[in-house]
């Protein structure tokens, strides 16, 4: 009996060894430690031994089963193993196939610059105020001390829908300085971005129809200090830390004193080049103190509060950010243009 | 405005070592005259140097050019060719030397011309970019040189080529060998003929000529033929033609500087002039600024006439002003015994400089004086002004004028005119008439110095298409009070070139006299405007060097500062000259404001950032269009939105009217991306339409414009775009409902979108006429949704629902019904007849044809149930699926397949 018992080990181990799938070491596991098996076979001759041998017999059955157990499972976990390797390789795959198309979409590239813009002024607890682009004269020009002999009321200059010039499409975001100043209350910090018009063909930098961002503020002991202090903290957002500003006068009908900002060029450094068309500096926007006349037109005494507005143009600005070169491509939304923002 | 530095110094001395370019476009631009480009004109004209000719001799492989010898100043004498023939040994002319700049940017270079050395250029007229008009001597008159003959038809010669001196060529005109040549004159020479049997001297003003030359000579008139005097075309005689080097008669010496000689040593500063500032169009206006910036004095000068000519200006001349409205001032002197002649070279030389033309004396002096005081001048004829008189009026109906540029100009009844009792003789402050013209036998010319109305000025102008340099600084209004000064200084301009003998008196006639503007100095209300602590005597110093009087505290504004009418215009002068950029930059606080984007502009970001989750790239589009596109997108005629808003004066057709509809600026770059060959597009836009209103003005709501084509476009994706859209707006599910009667859209593939009763608006494929009429042959897909709408659908904040904590069952029904019935409607109402346990109806199947009777379809609908408070089993299922398998028999006539 315990050379069957031996044989049957030694077979057994190696079937076991050889089996090279799962399926096979199941079968295995039946044919020697199942209830048929042949271990269990041998051990019905147990009734034939003596009282002596039986727990001898016993104990070795026992070993033996214990021990084909084993192998079983450690050849089960080793077959586990390649299986799973096997598995893996099959499934590799060819990283650098394409990805699945995902489609994002794209903000306009001028409207990315407006809400960079948008998000500084709200930073400095100012509103975004909205209003009509066909306007009246009077807001447009007379309530700004533009006067009626003004070339920019001229119908070559500026696009009308009334025979008497009454009404128009806005030249400038500048009329929504006086719908604030009427309509909120005070302190007034507000900046007002829309799409303006002018009787400009279309070329590389003109457009009958573009956009401005007009801001202003009202409030009791507002200076030119301020003016100067928040435009240069606004530049320096918009063109980086530690940019360079000049004020300059100059002349708008609706503020006064009136200013235009310059940046230091940012390719020369100020030397003058071909970016700066000689200059050394970069006009950015136009300012300037609220004209009292205008205050007191809307109904706020100019002797207790004042304010400064600036107005900028939205297309240049986005045009200098992504190096633009033809205002006309803002307008075309090719997506081929829309796709590179 | 062109600002010359040299003629500056006249007015304020600064040095170009004291500022330089730079330094000076700096300080000027910060102090208020912005300062566009800066030319040195030297730079133009570099190593150009005036060169005697020391002999000339023909080129020995051309036969057309000479080599010159010049002595340029140097140690040795320089050799340059030239194809010019009006040089002669002895001319002192301007030689272009090795690396030479010419105006224009042209670089000479030394070289060798036919394999002969030539070390530079001669330079003409044009070269220099100078005209006649600035060397009136330097007109070139030719001879006809016979060894230049080219015959037209070479067979036919009208003079043998064998020709030689002595013999007749027509009549008394024969061939004459040149012997010598000698100056006789400015343009004048005395040549030695040899006419075969005799030999003659004769003088010529021909410049072409030179000994072993063979000539035509007329020997009943003496003189040398040119190619007209033998009726010859130009390309008979394709050397001899009316140009050549620039033979100087100036006061030079070899080696002189030609830039230094044309007084193009000088640095011309543009200024971009604001116009508010008119008094700065002219050399007195910038000199003070300057004197301002820079701390210097600024020298005027007083204008003194003599006036001897004898009689007086009242007894000879009338002036009427018919339209005191358009013309508030009108002087005028006169000058007798006038002689037209060039000006001199000083002149000249400003003008040309400050961007201008010499034309001649009298000409330059009123551009002259326009330069200097800002005052355009006009001078007349006055021997062409009928009566004497001149009539300052609009022009009549039908009256026209010839201009001096020699168009002929219909005048309207709005036009500003100087008349005589007949007719027009000039465009008021735009230009004058040829009819009174100043010409060579000019005797007695009127001077006008007037003030028109700058509106008036600049639309006459703009209707004849002509801004003038008067034109365009009468526009901006200028200053009534300077046309004395300004005549005056004419005629004392004319009495020192001595072209003229000024009249007695002055015409001066003065209807629009303005008051004195006073202002009160009140230097805390600037400290408080500026953020500055300025004290008031730096203040009183700014503005008296600017020409503003004091009286005690009232500050009297110079009459030529009409923008200043306010304390806030006199902060600005304190300002400029204190330096803006000397004001402190500082927060002086006021009252904190909250800011922040509104609940409205953040559903308009919340919209933006979701169609660009969804894939869709934001386009700008114009809020004008043409009323044809109308049409385009089909839209029925009596559709109320054809009532747009109407530009009177649009650009063109295209960008005429004021949308209402969004639909064509969509289709527009939709197809303009098809054209361009893009596979594929898929973009939204928030933009404006605009509705008349009953004021005139408009409303001007907002869409939500979505548009896409290309591969997996289909209704579904861009319905599933909405329903994103809504989602994400936190709005309840809209319902979609078939739309047949858009005309604009597919009518099979259309639909509204509801919330409620609220119509948000409508979707779809695109009509395939519509897609036909914008060239795209292809599915085309919208959606036009009122942003009002979404804005007014927006959810608020979530409220927190507990996460189920029983598992949901799932049953599938699949049901036979009429095919026309809207799946969309049966699942609302299965969701609305299922029961408590119902919370879910997914349509997924839908099937036709086979096993299917004709008109009816088969759906399948994905029903899932749960309950809050149990595990739901398998009879309340069945339950609920009974309850709704009853519903739709009763509602929809559909059984269970």
């Amino acid at each position: 009996m315990k050379e069957l018992m031996q044989s049957l080990r030694e077979s057994a181990v190696q079937a076991i060894l050889n089996a090279d799938d799962a399926e096979k070491l199941e079968n295995l596991r039946v044919r020697y430690l199942g209830k048929k098996g042949e271990l269990t076979a041998i051990l019905r001759q147990m009734g034939k031994l003596s009282a002596e041998e039986r727990p001898v017999m016993g104990q070795l059955a026992n070993q033996l089963r214990a021990e084909l157990e084993t192998a079983i499972e450690k050849r089960r976990a080793e077959l586990s193993r390649v299986m799973m390797q096997k598995k893996l390789e099959q499934e590799t795959i060819d990283v650098t196939l394409p990805a699945k198309d995902m489609r994002l979409g794209h903000k306009h590239p001028m409207y990315s610059v407006l809400d960079q813009i948008k998000d500084i002024f709200i930073g400095m607890g100012f509103e975004i105020v909205d209003g009509p682009e066909v306007e009246l004269a009077d807001y447009n020009f007379t309530k700004l001390n533009i006067d009626e002999g003004h070339p920019s009321r001229e119908w070559t200059d500026t696009f009308y829908f009334t025979e008497d010039s009454r009404i128009l499409l806005r030249t400038q975001t500048s009329p929504m300085q006086v719908h604030a100043m009427e309509t909120k209350s005070l302190p007034i910090r507000m900046i007002a971005p829309g799409r303006v018009y002018r009787k400009d063909e279309v070329d590389a930098t003109h457009s009958p129809m573009f956009h401005q961002i007009e801001g202003m503020v009202i409030d009791k002991g507002v200076t030119m200090a301020d003016l100067k202090a928040t435009l240069n903290l606004v530049v320096e957002k918009i063109y980086g830390e530690g940019t360079v500003t000049r004020f300059r006068p100059h002349h708008f009908p609706f503020t006064e004193p009136s200013c235009e900002l310059d940046i230091q060029c940012h390719k020369c450094g100020g030397k003058g080049c071909p970016t700066c068309k000689g200059e050394g500096w970069i006009e950015v926007l136009g300012a300037g103190m609220v004209h009292p006349k205008v205050l007191s037109g809307c109904g706020i005494d100019p002797d207790v509060y004042s304010g400064w507005a600036f107005g900028m143009g939205l297309e240049r600005l986005a045009m200098g950010e992504y190096k633009i070169t033809d205002l006309r491509l803002i307008f075309e939304n090719d997506v081929r243009f829309l796709e590179q923002f | 405005m062109n600002l010359s530095r040299k003629w500056l110094n006249e007015f304020v001395e600064l040095s170009l070592e004291e500022a330089d370019d730079k330094r000076f476009a700096e300080a000027m631009s910060v102090s208020g005259s912005k300062v566009e480009v800066t030319e040195d004109l030297s730079a133009s004209l570099k190593n150009v140097k005036v060169g005697r000719i020391l002999s000339l001799k023909k080129h020995p492989n051309s036969d057309h050019m000479l080599v010159c010898s010049l002595d340029v100043g140097a140690e040795a004498p320089v050799q340059i060719c030239t194809g010019a023939w009006n040089v002669h040994e002895g001319d002192l002319v301007p030689a272009a030397l090795h690396n030479a700049f010419l105006p224009g940017g042209v670089k000479i270079t030394k070289g060798k011309l036919r394999g002969v050395e030539s070390d530079g250029m001669l330079c003409s007229l044009k070269e220099l970019e100078l005209t006649t008009h600035d060397f009136e001597y330097a007109a070139v008159k030719p001879a006809a040189i016979l060894d230049d003959y080219h015959p037209i038809d070479p067979l036919k010669p009208s003079i043998s080529s064998s020709i030689r001196a002595g013999e007749r060529i027509y009549g008394k005109v024969c061939a004459a060998a040149v012997l010598s040549v000698e100056v006789a004159g400015v343009n004048l020479w005395r040549c030695g003929l040899d006419l075969g049997e005799k030999k003659v001297e004769t003088v010529t003003d021909c410049q072409n000529i030179h000994a072993d030359d063979l000539v035509a000579y007329d020997t009943g008139k003496d003189s040398i033929c040119s190619p007209e005097d033998l009726h010859a075309r130009q390309e008979e005689f394709p050397h001899c033609i009316p140009d050549g080097i620039l033979i100087l008669h100036e006061d030079c010496k070899p080696g002189d500087d030609v830039a230094t000689l044309l007084g193009r040593d000088d640095h011309v500063v543009e200024f971009e002039i604001t116009p508010n500032r008119p008094d700065c169009l002219c050399m007195i206006g910038l000199a003070r600024e300057t004197a301002v910036t820079f701390g210097k004095e600024l020298k005027l000068h007083e204008p003194v006439v003599r006036a001897d000519a004898g009689g007086r200006i009242e007894d000879l001349a009338k002036i009427v002003i018919e339209d005191a409205a358009l013309c508030p001032r009108y002087t005028a002197r006169m000058v007798r015994n006038v002689k037209i002649g060039p000006s001199p070279a000083w002149m000249k030389e400003r003008i040309r400089n400050a961007g201008m033309r010499p034309i001649n004396n009298l000409v330059d002096i009123t551009n002259y004086v326009m330069l200097e005081y800002g005052q355009p001048m006009h001078a007349f004829d006055f021997s062409c002004v009928k009566d004497g008189e001149i009539h300052v009026r609009c022009a009549r109906e039908g009256e026209s004028i010839r201009t001096l540029d020699g168009n002929d100009r219909p005048l309207n009844p709005s036009m500003l005119c100087i008349c005589d009792t007949e007719k027009p003789v000039a465009v008021a402050g735009v230009m004058g008439g040829e009819n009174s013209e100043i010409v060579g036998d000019t005797a007695m010319v009127l001077f006008e110095s007037a003030c028109f109305n700058g509106p008036s000025v600049r639309r006459t102008a703009t209707t004849l298409g002509m801004r003038t340099d008067a034109s365009s600084r009468f526009e901006k209004g200028l200053d009534a009070e300077g046309t004395v000064r300004a005549v005056q200084r004419a005629c004392e301009l004319v009495e020192m070139l001595g072209c003229g003998e000024v009249v007695e008196g002055i015409l001066d006639v003065y209807p629009g006299r303005k008051p004195q503007t006073t202002l009160k100095l009140e230097p805390e209300k600037i400290n408080a405007l500026l953020g500055t602590d300025i004290d008031e005597p730096a203040m009183r110093k700014i503005l008296t060097d600017l020409g503003f009087g004091f009286d005690g505290d009232t500050i009297l504004v110079p009459s030529w500062r009409a923008d200043v009418e306010h304390y806030s215009d006199i902060a600005e002068e304190v300002a400029r000259f204190y330096g803006y950029n000397e004001i402190p930059t500082r927060f002086t606080g006021g009252i904190a404001t909250c800011g922040g984007f509104s609940d409205y502009q953040l559903c308009e970001r919340l919209i933006g950032q979701t169609c660009r989750s969804l894939g869709l790239d934001e386009i700008i589009t114009y809020s004008f269009i043409s009323p044809s596109y109308y049409d385009k997108i089909r839209m029925s005629k009596d559709d109320p939105r054809r009532d747009s808003l109407k530009i009177l004066n649009p650009l063109g057709e295209d960008t005429s009217i004021m949308r209402t509809t969004i639909l064509p600026s969509m289709l527009e770059i939709l197809s303009r991306n098809y054209n361009y060959r893009n596979r594929e597009a898929a973009l939204y836009e928030i933009g404006r339409i605009y509705r008349k209103r009953p004021d005139g003005l408009a409303d001007e709501p907002r869409i939500v414009s979505l548009g896409a084509y290309g591969d997996g476009m289909d209704f579904f994706v861009i319905k599933a775009w909405i329903e994103t859209l809504f989602r994400a707006l936190g709005a309840p599910d809209p319902r979609f409902v078939q739309e047949r009667e858009n005309p604009s859209y597919h009518p099979g593939r259309c639909a509204r979108v509801y919330v409620g009763e609220t119509l948000a608006g409508v979707l779809g494929q695109i009509h395939p006429e519509v897609a036909a009429n914008y060239g795209m042959d292809t599915e085309v897909y919208c959606a036009e949704l009122s942003f009002e709408a979404l804005y007014a659908l927006k959810g608020g904040a979530p409220v927190y629902k507990p996460i189920p904590r029983f598992p949901s069952v799932s049953r599938d029904i699949a049901i036979v019904c009429d095919a026309k019935i809207p799946v969309g409607e049966m699942a609302e109402h299965i969701l609305a007849s299922g029961g408590k346990y119902l919370v879910g109806c997914t349509p997924f199947d839908v099937y036709t044809g086979h096993h299917i009777a004709e008109g009816m379809k088969s759906v399948a609908f994905s029903l899932s149930m749960r309950s809050d408070s149990q595990t739901l089993t398998d009879e309340d299922a069945e339950d609920t699926v009974r309850k709704v398998l009853e519903a739709l028999k009763e509602r929809f006539g559909a059984v269970m397949r």
